[in-house]
C-alpha cells in the first residue's frame, strides 16, 4: 500500500470536519469500548492473564528463529508447503505463481492486513486473476476501491446510506436500507464466488509452532469457507505470528476477541494444518504459507521490539482519543492508531511518518488497554528522539526546545519569564478567560480549541504562598 | 532458499544484538515437549451450565435427549418450530437413525450449495465460551456445519470440557496429528460491519442448533 503518512496534517483537518466521518467515529467508539470493558471484567484475573500472554510473546520473540523451523518442520510433515519472502513484490510474485500453477482464474479472499501492506489485490488483478473480498468490511471497501480504515472493521467509516448507495449502484439492483438486507444482499451475491473460486487466500492472526498451524478468527464464516471450499488455499502471514504452543493459543484467545470486539471468542476459529488428507472429501488439494519479512527483523533488533508483541486486536485505536477524532485513514498507512504511529515509522523508515509518533497525547489509553502490553506511549517517545537525533523535528520545534531548556536551566530567569506570561495570559483571556487565538506555533493548537487562560499568577508563586501558610 | 536463511539469519542478528533475557524458565524444548497452561480465570461454575449459558449468549439454541435414538425427533420438534426444510445432509454416524419415520429426507455426504439443513457431530465442547469443536476428516465433513442455513450439531454431554487448554489435552490424548482443519464454532455466522449493527447469517449459518446428548 502507497504510504501517505506525510499528508497526516492536512487529511487529519478536513477529517475533523468531515460530519459523515465523525458521526461514525462516534458509533464505532460506542460499540468497541463498552462491550470490551463488559467482557474484560469478566476475568478476575485479567492483568495476570495480560502479563502472562506479554510474556509468551516476548519468549517466541526471542527465540523466534527456533520456533519457526519448528513451525516449519511441523508444517511441511502435515504437506503445508512453505514459503519465505523478503519483500512485497517477492510475495505478490510467489502468491501470482502459485495462482498460475494451478490455472486459478478467481480468488476468493479472507481479510488480510499483510496482503493490504503488499498491495496484493492490485498486483494479482495485474495479471488477470479476478480477486473478491469477503469479509463484509473488506468487500465494501473493495466496492468502493478504498483501504480499510481499521484493522478489524476496515468499512468503520462508511455509513449505512453510503453502503446502501454503492451496492446499488454496484450490484444494479434496488437500493436497501436496512444493515439486515445489505448484509444479506452481499451474502447472495458472495455465494456463487465462494462455490466456484479456485484458490483462496487469507491472513493467518497465529503460526502454532507445536503444530505448524495456522489461524485465523472470523465472525462472519468466510474465513472457513475461502480455507475450505477453493481447491487451493494461501496463507500469507509475518514471522512475527508465530507462537510457541496450542495452550500459548488458547491464551491469547482469551484476550484477542475480548480486546478487538468485547466476544469472549470470535464465532469461528479456523485452524488449518496442511491441505484436505487422503480420505478427507473437502478441503483444498494444496496449501501455502508465505512467511514475510519486512522490517520486522528490523524492529526486532531495536528498542521498539515490544511492538511486535501486537496480536492486531485494535483495541488501542478503539480507545485512542486522536484515533477516534481523525479516523484511520488520516495515518496514511496499513495500521492506523496508536500502532499504527509506531509500526508504521518502524517499517517504512521514521522520516517517511514524521507527524505519526507526534499525534498523540501520550495519555496511555492505549498503554492501559493493549492485552500483550506494549507500551505504547513510551515507543512514541522513542520515536520521537529518534526525530530529534535525526535532525527530523522541525526548526520551530527545535528553537521552542532549546529556548525552554536555556530556562528551565536557569530558575530565577524561567521565574520572571513565566511570571510575564501568567499576567499577559490572563489579560488575553479578558472575562471569558480563554484565549482562541494563539500566535505563531500555537496557531494550530488553537484552531480546533480554546487554551484556558493564566489566572495571574504562576505555579511557583502558589506553591511558595502555600508553603507559606502551611508552615503558619 | 536464500530468503528463509536470510531471514532466519536476521533474526538471529536481531536478537543477539538487542541482548534481552528471557523471561521463562523453561526451554524451547520443554516448552514444546510438555506445553505449560497458563494462568487461567476463575472457572467456579459448572461446565454444563456454563456451555448453556455462553450458548445463549451466542444465539444458539438448545434441546437435549437422552438417547441417540431420539435424535430424528427432537431434530424434527426443532424444524417445525422454526418452519425449517425437512430435507438434511449428515455425518455418516447418524445415517442410520429412523429418519424416516419423522418423514425426514437425510443424506450422508458432505454439503453442497443447495443444501438447506446440516446435522453434524461434534468432537468435544468448550464451556468457557460455548464453542463446539468440530476436526475435518473423512466421517466429519466439513461443509456440513459451513454452507447450510441452518446446522444442528449434536455434543454429548461427556465431551462437554471446561477450556481449550482441556480441549488440546484432550486432542492430544486421542488424536494421533490434528487433522487438516480444527473448526471452533460458537453461535450463528455474524457481522457488525455496517455502522455496529449486529446481523446474523453473514456467509455462514444463520442458525445453529445444539443438541446435548446424555449417552
Amino acid at each position: 500500500m502507497e504510504l501517505t503518512s506525510h499528508q497526516f496534517k492536512s487529511v487529519s483537518s478536513a477529517k475533523l470536519k468531515d460530519v459523515k466521518l465523525q458521526k461514525a467515529l462516534y458509533k464505532a467508539k460506542d460499540g468497541f469500548v463498552v462491550p470490551r470493558a463488559k467482557v474484560v471484567a469478566e476475568l478476575d484475573n485479567f492483568e495476570e492473564i495480560r502479563q502472562a500472554a506479554a510474556d509468551v510473546r516476548d519468549h517466541g520473540l526471542a527465540h523466534l528463529d527456533v520456533y519457526l523451523e519448528e513451525w516449519e518442520k511441523q508444517a511441511q510433515a502435515a504437506g503445508t508447503i512453505v514459503h519465505w519472502a523478503e519483500s512485497y513484490e517477492e510475495l505478490n510474485a510467489l502468491v501470482v505463481k502459485i495462482a498460475q500453477d494451478n490455472q486459478v482464474k478467481k480468488i476468493i479472499k479472507s481479510k488480510s492486513m499483510v496482503g493490504e501492506e503488499t498491495g496484493l489485490n492490485r498486483y494479482v488483478e495485474g495479471h488477470g486473476i479476478e480477486v473478491k473480498e469477503t469479509d463484509l468490511g473488506e468487500y465494501i471497501i473493495q466496492q468502493a476501491d478504498e483501504h480499510p480504515s481499521h484493522i478489524i472493521a476496515p468499512a468503520t467509516h462508511k455509513s449505512k446510506d453510503d453502503v446502501a448507495d454503492l451496492f446499488a449502484e454496484k450490484h444494479q439492483r434496488p437500493r436497501l436500507d436496512d444493515a439486515e438486507k445489505l448484509t444479506h444482499e452481499a451474502r447472495e451475491i458472495l455465494r456463487p464466488h465462494f462455490l466456484d473460486a479456485d484458490m483462496g487466500i487469507t491472513g493467518a492472526n497465529f503460526m502454532i509452532a507445536e503444530t505448524g498451524s495456522t489461524v485465523i478468527l472470523t465472525n462472519e464464516g468466510n474465513g472457513r469457507m475461502t480455507t475450505t471450499m477453493p481447491r487451493v488455499h494461501v496463507a500469507i502471514s509475518s514471522i512475527e505470528k508465530c507462537i510457541p504452543t496450542l495452550d500459548d493459543f488458547a491464551l491469547m484467545m482469551r484476550l484477542l476477541p475480548r480486546s478487538a470486539t468485547g466476544q469472549v471468542i470470535s464465532n469461528y476459529v479456523s485452524m488449518t494444518t496442511g491441505p484436505k488428507r487422503a480420505k478427507d472429501n473437502d478441503g483444498p488439494g494444496e496449501f501455502h504459507v508465505i512467511i514475510l519479512d519486512v522490517g520486522r527483523t528490523r524492529v526486532l533488533g531495536s528498542d521498539l521490539r515490544d511492538a511486535l508483541r501486537c496480536i492486531r486486536c485494535g483495541a488501542c485505536m478503539n480507545h485512542c482519543p486522536v484515533y477516534q477524532n481523525v479516523g484511520g485513514h488520516a495515518y496514511g498507512w496499513v495500521y492506523p492508531g496508536p500502532i499504527g504511529s509506531v509500526l508504521t515509522p518502524a517499517y517504512n523508515g521514521i522520516e517517511n511518518a514524521i507527524d505519526l509518533p507526534n499525534a498523540a497525547t501520550l495519555c496511555n489509553q492505549c498503554g492501559v488497554v493493549c492485552p500483550v502490553k506494549i507500551p505504547l506511549p513510551d515507543l512514541m517517545r522513542k520515536l520521537r528522539e529518534k526525530q530529534y537525533e535525526r535532525n527530523l523535528k522541525s526548526s520551530a520545534e527545535k528553537w521552542s526546545l532549546r529556548l525552554w531548556a536555556y530556562l528551565a536551566l536557569r530558575p530565577k530567569l524561567y521565574s520572571i519569564v513565566t511570571r510575564i506570561m501568567a499576567r499577559v495570559g490572563k489579560l488575553l483571556g479578558g472575562d471569558s478567560r480563554r484565549i482562541n487565538h494563539l500566535l505563531f506555533g500555537g496557531k494550530d493548537w488553537t484552531r480546533h480549541r480554546d487554551l484556558p487562560a493564566p489566572r495571574g499568577r504562576t505555579f511557583r508563586d502558589i506553591y511558595l504562598n502555600r508553603n507559606k501558610t502551611t508552615n503558619r | 532458499m536464500p530468503a528463509r536463511e536470510n531471514i532466519l539469519a536476521r533474526i538471529r542478528a536481531a536478537n543477539k544484538a538487542a541482548n534481552v533475557a528471557d523471561v521463562m524458565d523453561s526451554s524451547v524444548a520443554d516448552r514444546l515437549a510438555s506445553p505449560p497452561i497458563s494462568p487461567l480465570p476463575k472457572l467456579e461454575w459448572d461446565p454444563e451450565g456454563q456451555f448453556k449459558l455462553r450458548c445463549h449468549e451466542s444465539a444458539s439454541t438448545l434441546d437435549e435427549i437422552a438417547q441417540i435414538d431420539e435424535l430424528p425427533r427432537a431434530v424434527t420438534r426443532y424444524l417445525s418450530k422454526n418452519t425449517l426444510p425437512t430435507k438434511l445432509v449428515c455425518w455418516p454416524e447418524f445415517i442410520d437413525l429412523p429418519w424416516s419415520a419423522e418423514g425426514i429426507q437425510i443424506e450422508s455426504r458432505g454439503a453442497i450449495g443447495d443444501d438447506k439443513v446440516g446435522l453434524t457431530g461434534s468432537y468435544c465442547a468448550i464451556a468457557e465460551t460455548g464453542t463446539l469443536v468440530l476436526l475435518s476428516g473423512q466421517e466429519s465433513h466439513a461443509t456440513t456445519s459451513l454452507l447450510p442455513e441452518t446446522h444442528i450439531a449434536v455434543i454429548r454431554r461427556s465431551r462437554i470440557v471446561k477450556t481449550m487448554e482441556d480441549a488440546w489435552q484432550l486432542i492430544r490424548g486421542e488424536v494421533v496429528s490434528l487433522p487438516r482443519q480444527v473448526s471452533f464454532i460458537s453461535g450463528p455466522s455474524r457481522t457488525a460491519d455496517i455502522e455496529m449493527t449486529l446481523v446474523y447469517g453473514a456467509h455462514g449459518p444463520f442458525r445453529v442448533h445444539v443438541i446435548i446428548l446424555d449417552q
